[in-house]
């Protein structure tokens, strides 16, 4: 990989600008990047959200999105201009020679069509293949990424198949036409770490057997070692630096990709001693409907402690919450604050017992009135729980947000949309505080953020459990959060505990089979890491 | 498919519990009205004993709950009653009159569905151009004013200046197909006006509320010119939409046709209907009220059905 078999570079991106409108306003989102891509190489973008990477991956296939424009600089796909090409020149190009891998496939697929009938489209309207020779290619190419029932998955609708699977076959639509060129776009973000495992393999094959050239977009450090020849870092659509993999990952040369690098050595300050439990859940079960989703559940959260409740999508961590909340009343089995039980529905709980328990949610986005001034949100449960009038409850918004590190005359009145990502997150973390809780919810509050925003995240919430005495249920499906945070472990699969204890016992061996899996999915910092990581024949499929 | 057709049932049973809360209100809207059917017929010449021996053979005596089973009964078999003003079946009345107005919204139907369907779909795909605005601004237009004042126009223009069209639409039962459809063409086109409107906006705000989404982009990404991703990949899943305010509007075409009908002398159920509310012939706006309704279930009924056929996701469950 990575030889020359052409001395010409298949893409060459010069001086690249792409500006975006924001109201009257063009602003640049990209300023000025080069890139060169020969025959066969893979090329990872690296950078966090904002940086400009997908920008810069759509425009290697010369498109741009709504509201935006070209600025500058030219790309050349095998000697032919992008930026200034006619529509039809562009759009011939697409599928053809330069295909596209979306981040999330189930959004990507068309809900109305069957797979194969959107894997053929292009080649068949191409003109590359007839309509039966497509679909018998789309077979072979399901079969190469090891989808399950190639002969069959085809024909079925995208809800009919699963997130990992989807991954797949959209990878295998990007081969339709065997393109020279593929730009993936994120294809892991979205998936579980198991079902990552195997798409990473799946399209690493597939890209080195047919010899495509490919431009890998990701925030993700080990993935892009895995799949890339060479790594371009991106900070605020410019190039803080390039080099082949393997010397990018043993000697990263500027500040910025070091902090990168640094960024998940971050470790909570362990806790002496173990506290008596806060909340205890006592073999409860529930279930949605007819279909069960919690089994027989019995987790202690001990006071003072953070308690990581890790698992895959659909693992019955986000319903154990709601569990506890008495959003989803269980079937059996109940629910102990401070050791007294709590009613099973929130409706018949005490406004006190409700105000023990708070959530934080992980879209920032949607939990947040967007219509409500950040003064009114987190004054809401100051003025419920606590009944105070307006001037205290003023100067406790101001505590608040002095707390979560945001300055208080500079926020109170602004709206959240005016504030970033991780700012929306710190207004989700005073809100919950308001209530003055001792136990609360975190629901995959930093999946959303960027790493460096997330390690902040982290950090504050860590600050704030040691200045109040909080306990924390940590739900995540991230291993290196739960090594950073945890100081309990409660391992989820299919609704049941399978593996629970202090971090070390659960994440140092023997480990529960479970565990293991998980743990030993998690991309490293290693080149040849997928290479030797074959992937798990007994995994959950997708 | 068995799960359609079970769908289909249970919404053609809650459609019968529907008919059936409406007949109520339609029976109980009517006994509030001043006056009875036997002061109406005997008008000038009631005495009161004439009104009580009259009041007793029309059943009028009875109390009204008893009255409304009989009704409703009757109903079950077909029968609507007689008609008060001419002694004729409502049911024959009914007959007649119901085909001419479904022949006049079945042809408004046939002009205005697959316009407004196109310019729906033309407007999404050029979006925010002057096309677009023209469009909009036109259908706006045409929407806003009432539609007596828009029969009157055309008939001004098209039937008193131009003379093409009669103003008067003159159909009989003897009336000859194309005739009819001559004849019923100015009101057709004046119900037609009213309705693209509607339908054009809302299959332009329906596809274009995809446009914004993944699989859009990543079907331009995959080199789909915009005619094939607003066409071929928009629309099939903006069907439900659509077919809910089509027939929303075919159902209009049918109960909303009283003005035009009566500014046509159209011989359709409208007419009918204003006839015989003027009349007091309350067995007739009972009957006519009923039957409208019932369109208007029956065809929501359809657009439910419709748009499930066209969701994969409900029809090809996991």
């Amino acid at each position: 990989m990575g030889d020359t078999r052409d001395d010409k570079p298949l893409l060459e991106i010069r001086g690249l600008k792409v500006e975006g409108r924001t109201g009257e306003e063009w602003r640049p989102i990209i300023k000025g990047v080069d890139l060169t891509l020969r025959r066969g190489e893979v090329l990872g973008l690296i950078g966090e959200s904002g940086a400009g990477k997908s920008t810069l991956g759509l425009a290697a296939m010369g498109f741009r999105r709504d509201g935006c424009r070209f600025a500058g600089g030219t790309v050349h796909f095998d000697g032919i201009e992008l930026t200034h090409a006619s529509h039809q020149v562009r759009r011939g190009l697409r599928s053809s020679r330069i295909a596209y891998v979306a981040q999330s496939a189930a959004a990507s697929f068309n809900p109305a069509y069957r797979l194969m009938t959107q894997h053929t489209e292009f080649p068949v309207l191409r003109g590359v293949m007839s309509r039966a020779e497509a679909e018998a290619d789309a077979v072979e190419l399901y079969r190469r990424m090891q989808l399950p029932n190639p002969e069959e998955i085809g024909f079925r609708y995208p809800h009919q198949v699963s997130g990992g699977q989807l991954q797949r076959a959209m990878t295998a639509m990007a081969m339709g036409c065997r393109p020279e060129l593929i730009i993936f776009d994120e294809p892991t973000t979205a998936l579980d770490v198991t079902t990552q495992l195997e798409v990473l393999s799946a399209i690493r094959d597939a890209v080195q057997s047919f010899g495509t050239a490919a431009i890998y977009v990701t925030h993700d450090l080990a993935v892009v070692a895995q799949m890339a020849d060479r790594i371009m870092v991106l900070l605020k659509g410019e190039t803080v630096e390039e080099a082949p993999t393997r010397d990018m990952l043993a000697a990263p040369r500027e500040d910025y990709t070091k902090s990168l690098w640094a960024v998940r050595s971050f470790r909570a300050p362990e806790k002496t001693g173990a506290g008596a439990p806060l909340v205890e859940v006592r073999q409860v079960s529930a279930a949605y409907g007819t279909t069960p989703v919690l089994r027989n559940i019995t987790v202690p959260f001990r006071e003072g402690r953070t308690t990581a409740v890790v698992g895959e999508s659909g693992s019955g961590k986000s319903t154990l919450a709601r569990a506890i909340m008495g959003l989803l009343p269980p079937v059996s089995g109940h629910v102990r604050l401070s050791g007294k039980e709590l009613p099973r529905r929130y409706q018949d709980r005490s406004r006190e017992e409700l105000r023990q328990t708070q959530v934080i949610y992980q879209m920032a986005d949607t939990a947040l009135n967007p219509r409500q001034k950040i003064g009114e949100i987190i004054g809401r449960p100051i003025e419920f729980y606590l009944g105070a009038d307006r001037r205290t409850r003023d100067a406790k918004v101001r505590g608040l947000l002095e707390d979560i590190e945001l300055d208080p005359a500079e926020y109170i009145d602004r709206y959240p949309s005016e504030l970033s990502g991780g700012q929306k997150q710190r207004i989700g973390i005073a809100r919950a505080l308001a209530a003055e809780p001792r136990f609360i919810i975190c629901d995959e509050v930093t999946s959303a953020l960027d790493q460096l925003v997330a390690e902040g995240i982290l950090k504050l919430l860590t600050r704030l459990q040691a200045e109040r005495n909080l306990t924390y249920m940590f739900i995540t499906h991230d291993i290196a959060t739960v090594r950073a945070i945890a100081d309990d472990v409660v391992v989820m699969r299919n609704g049941e505990v399978v593996a629970a204890g202090t971090k070390e016992q659960v994440l140092s061996p023997p480990f529960h089979p479970y565990t293991e899996l998980l743990l030993d999915s998690v991309p490293e910092m290693d080149p040849d890491w997928l290479t030797r990581r074959r992937p798990p024949a007994t995994g959950p499929a997708g | 498919m068995r799960d359609i057709v079970q769908l289909v049932i249970r919404r053609l049973l809650l459609g019968l519990l529907t008919v059936l809360a409406v007949s109520l209100v339609i029976f109980g809207a009517v006994s509030m009205l001043p006056g009875d059917a036997a002061q109406e017929i005997l008008g000038q010449a009631a005495t009161p004993e004439s009104l009580a021996a009259l009041r007793l053979q029309l059943g009028l005596d009875q109390p009204a709950w008893l009255r409304y089973l009989h009704w409703l009964g009757g109903m079950v078999q077909g029968d609507f009653g007689t008609s008060i003003a001419n002694g004729q079946q409502v049911s024959s009345l009914i007959g007649e009159r119901l085909a001419n107005t479904l022949f006049l919204a079945g042809l408004a139907a046939i002009i205005a569905v697959p316009v407004a369907l196109v310019l729906g779909i033309l407007a999404a795909l050029y979006r925010n151009t002057l096309f677009d605005r023209a469009i909009s601004a036109l259908t706006l237009t045409a929407i806003s004013f009432p539609e007596f004042f828009v029969a009157y126009i055309l008939i001004l223009f098209l039937s008193v200046n131009l003379g093409i069209f009669p103003s008067i639409s003159n159909i009989s039962p003897g009336t000859e197909f194309w005739e009819r459809v001559y004849r019923s063409l100015l009101p057709a086109a004046a119900l037609s006006l009213a309705v693209i409107a509607h339908i054009m906006r809302m299959t332009r705000a329906a596809l274009v509320n995809l446009l914004g989404l993944p699989y859009i982009e990543m079907a331009r990404l995959k080199g789909a010119t915009p005619r094939r991703a607003v066409v071929v990949h928009a629309l099939p899943n903006a069907v439900a939409p659509i077919v809910t305010v089509v027939a929303l509007n075919l159902a209009y075409l049918i109960t909303g046709v009283v003005i035009v009908e009566t500014v046509f002398v159209y011989p359709g159920i409208g007419k009918l209907l204003v006839d015989s509310v003027s009349k007091r012939d309350l067995p007739v706006v009972q009957a006519v009220c009923l039957v409208t309704s019932l369109a208007y279930i029956l065809l929501n009924l359809l657009a439910d059905v419709v748009a499930i056929i066209s969701d994969p996701r409900l029809m090809h469950p996991r």
